[in-house]
């Protein structure tokens, strides 16, 4: 098994999914519109996914994504409402986006914080800021959604034809992947997530850099929430419940390795899409949403399952 | 590649007999066919007569045939007795339950008959190494095994330890049991061991009684070459003051004095316990100051972190690099370039193919074997490991080296190109700091040797008119109750 396969094989199991589908249903799946749409719905939770892959790499996790996601477009929506009533101009609308995103940095600082600060263990300081990040979305207005129709530029609008939001997740992937790999700040997330001790030995600061990780983490839960929330031109509190494991999977099914030290943005893309292609050719099928989380465990299941195998046959530890 | 080719090896009942080889010669391989993890592609093992075919380790321990890896698999928070009856426990009153009183006694009255003194009721966790080596052995008698195969039994313990674990394994002996000894450490052989089997390259270069051979004969027979120039022989340069630390007290040092200078190398000696890995730690940032003061050329540093030290020009290396040292399961050279990235110019940005040419002439330089630059480095053996480490020194170019046992676990051949490097830098111009257990190494290729006793400095002696036996009397003896 050599070592192309293995870095082709999630490649393979995106292409099969869309070979399959695209024979099974030409007319409409195997369109440029259904393929937008398939992007602009991965957008979301694949900008989610990046920064979760910064997070899994250094052998963390964030269970507070989903209720991040609610709370930064609660906090958006509630700028541009409260600034600008029910038709905010474009400037308070920047700032809902700015308050929307800063809200998301601070709270994956505070979620930084917990891990390095206190020790705790990141499930469990995650576990923790899911259900605070949640309670505050949902205590902000009541429980109530927030309204404003007019803010639809993120969700709806187009440059070239390619929505807005395409293009911010393909930003997104490639300012991430070049992180990842072309900078000092990327190899210490590696190291980090690989063997903690061994990184703090080689003088790297691993408290620093992990709470810019968490923080980073959050800025992109912060941008992915604007772009959802202008997608429905609403915010909801309740808003990406159990989206944490989605993204969670994403990121495995590209090659990530919950025990850090392993993964890369290319992969976590290639899980996004595999998700979305899948959920997207189901209904296209006539599968019901209910029985698509059937397919989309079998999935996850295999394809990591897949992934350790040839890990183990090519002779690395697994 | 075959790992072994033609192997034969005989062992009688009762013996201790030694399997000895460089790193990669094929000692793991051999035990593992031998206990039944790997399957041999042609030959088979005889057991009482009997030729055998294990699949997996329980065919082996049935046979009665044990492994004692040189990770210890026990279980820290269980006790003794649990540990030494997992998986066999003796059934209890209820169906599905064990009978913890029968586990106690059972553990007793094996202890009692090999005359080993441990406490059944004590947690693991709390055991010390050598301890921790005579559960794992009580646990494979308990399983009835008549030959034990222990690999590097002594590399996590400091010399007392190795004694205990030595007169273990006689006593074992002698009671019946046939022992397989894979070890590095040949002083330890050529004290234990009957009969030795030596393996080079996967074959067979010696298999007999021990009797009349020396260590350079063995040495001989694992490297094929006569290791004259084992420790390098130098010029000394000596030049200005490089380090001097005054009043240095941390946890575990106390009150410690003492200076370096550029080009020379100094040992730091004592036995396990002494303070000197934490006299390193403390120097490098790893570990906290109560006071004293430390300067590089004459000017005062602080020093409270790795990045500190560093930045001081201080490399350290660990003693423990699975643990501390690296990253296994990241690419070999990302794991050399990992704290030097700042001194070759990629503070922020990464250059890969330029960080890739710097891997490989540092490999080069270092006679560092590997796949390339993309091999992971758990598949790197230990001394090319080590290697990898001190590689770092190389790239960061660092003017004080700190290096925590650096031959640890590593083969001949490995030991003395590490040797010749730090002759080298040395000879560059640069300060040494080398703790180490292995007292020859310390007085092969120091200049100086400060002993610590309970965390103090006893002795600051020059290497050249010193002597081991003098170095571990200030080491173990308390001169002031004489």
């Amino acid at each position: 098994m050599n070592k192309l396969f293995r870095e082709l094989l999630p490649f393979g199991s995106l292409i099969l999914v869309i070979a399959v589908l695209s024979l099974w249903q030409p007319h409409s799946f195997l369109t440029l519109d259904n393929f937008l749409n398939v992007l602009r719905r991965s957008s979301v939770y694949g900008i989610l996914a990046i920064g979760m892959t910064f997070v899994i790499i250094s052998g963390g996790i964030d269970l507070s994504v989903g209720s991040l996601l609610a709370l930064c477009g609660m906090c958006a929506a509630g700028t541009m409402v409260s600034l600008g009533g029910s038709s905010p101009s474009s400037g308070v609308m920047a700032f809902g986006i700015a308050a929307g995103l800063l809200t998301g940095a601070a709270a994956g600082l505070l979620s930084g914080a917990l891990i390095t600060r206190l020790k705790l263990q990141p499930f469990i300081a995650t576990l923790g800021t899911m259900s605070l990040y949640r309670g505050i979305a949902l205590v902000m207005y009541d429980g109530q959604p927030i309204n404003c129709p007019s803010f639809r530029y993120l969700g709806e609008g187009t440059y070239l034809g390619v929505p807005i939001s395409v293009i911010l997740f393909l930003l997104v992937i490639a300012v991430s992947g070049a992180i990842l790999k072309f900078t000092r700040f990327g190899r210490h997330t590696y190291a980090i997530g690989s063997n903690p001790e061994a990184a703090h030995h080689a003088g790297i600061r691993v408290d620093r850099r992990i709470l810019t990780i968490y923080t980073f983490g959050g800025l992109l839960t912060g941008l992915g929430a604007v772009i959802a929330m202008s997608r429905t031109v609403s915010a909801q509190p309740t808003a990406g419940v159990g989206a944490e494991l989605d993204v969670i999977a994403a990121v495995v099914i590209g090659g990530a390795s919950l025990s850090g030290g392993r993964g890369t943005v290319t992969g976590t893309l290639i899980g996004t899409l595999l998700i979305s292609f899948l959920r997207n050719g189901c209904t296209l099928v006539g599968v019901s949403t209910n029985a698509q989380l059937i397919v989309i465990g079998i999935v996850i299941v295999l394809a990591v399952a897949v992934d350790q195998f040839t890990r183990r046959k090519a002779g690395y530890a697994v | 590649m075959k790992a072994l080719d033609d192997v034969t090896l005989c062992v009688t009942k009762g013996a201790i007999h030694a399997v000895v080889g460089e790193n990669g010669a094929g000692k793991s391989t051999l035990m593992k066919i031998i206990s039944g993890v790997y399957e041999p592609d042609a030959g088979f093992v005889v057991r009482d007569g009997r030729p055998c075919v294990w699949k997996h380790p329980a065919d082996a321990l049935a046979a009665g045939v044990a492994m004692i890896y040189q990770e210890l698999s026990l279980a820290p928070d269980l006790t003794v007795a649990e540990n030494v009856w997992m998986g066999i426990e003796p059934t209890g009153f209820l169906p599905g339950a064990y009978s913890p009183r029968r586990m106690l006694m059972g553990t007793r009255s094996l202890a009692h008959k090999y005359g080993f003194d441990v406490d059944p009721s004590q947690k693991v966790q709390n055991l010390s190494p050598s301890a921790c080596q005579i559960v794992e052995v009580l646990k494979a008698l308990a399983r009835n095994a008549e030959i034990l195969v222990m690999d590097e039994p002594t590399s996590s313990c400091g010399k007392n330890e190795a004694a205990a674990l030595h007169e273990m394994v006689t006593r074992l002996a002698s009671a019946g049991t046939t022992i397989l000894y894979i070890s590095h450490q040949l002083e330890e052989v050529v004290a234990v061991a009957k009969a030795i089997t030596v393996l080079r390259d996967g074959c067979v270069v010696y298999s007999g009684p021990l009797m009349g051979l020396g260590i350079p004969d063995i040495i001989k027979y694992m490297v094929g070459r006569d290791l004259k120039d084992h420790f390098p022989k130098r010029s000394v340069r000596i030049g200005s003051e490089a380090l001097a630390v005054s009043g240095l007290t941390s946890k575990a040092v106390k009150n410690v004095s003492f200076n370096m200078h550029w080009g020379e190398v100094v040992g730091v000696a004592g036995l396990v316990g002494a303070g000197r890995t934490e006299l390193a730690r403390a120097l490098c940032g790893l570990e906290a100051l109560v006071h004293g003061s430390v300067n590089i050329d004459g000017k005062s540093v602080k020093i409270r972190t790795p990045s500190d030290a560093l930045s001081c020009g201080i490399m350290y290396i660990t003693e423990d690099r699975k643990r501390s040292g690296l990253c296994l399961d990241l690419p070999a050279a990302w794991n050399m370039t990992l704290p030097c990235l700042a001194h070759i110019g990629m503070k922020y940005i990464l250059r890969l193919s330029q960080e890739q040419d710097i891997a490989e002439k540092t490999a080069k330089t270092l006679s560092l074997k590997w796949a390339g630059p993309a091999t992971l480095a758990s598949a790197l053996s230990g001394g090319n490991q080590q290697k990898l480490l001190l590689g770092r020194a190389l790239i960061a170019q660092s003017r004080l080296l700190v290096l925590d046992e650096p031959t640890r676990g590593i083969d001949i051949a490995a030991k003395v190109d590490i040797y010749h490097l730090i002759g080298r830098m040395a000879a560059e111009g640069k300060a040494v700091l080398i703790v180490s257990s292995d007292l020859p190494e310390l007085l092969g290729v120091t200049d100086r040797i400060l002993v610590m006793r309970r965390g103090r400095l006893v002795a600051d002696l020059v290497s050249s008119s010193a002597t081991q036996e003098a170095v571990m009397q200030l080491a173990a003896v308390d001169v002031s109750r004489i």
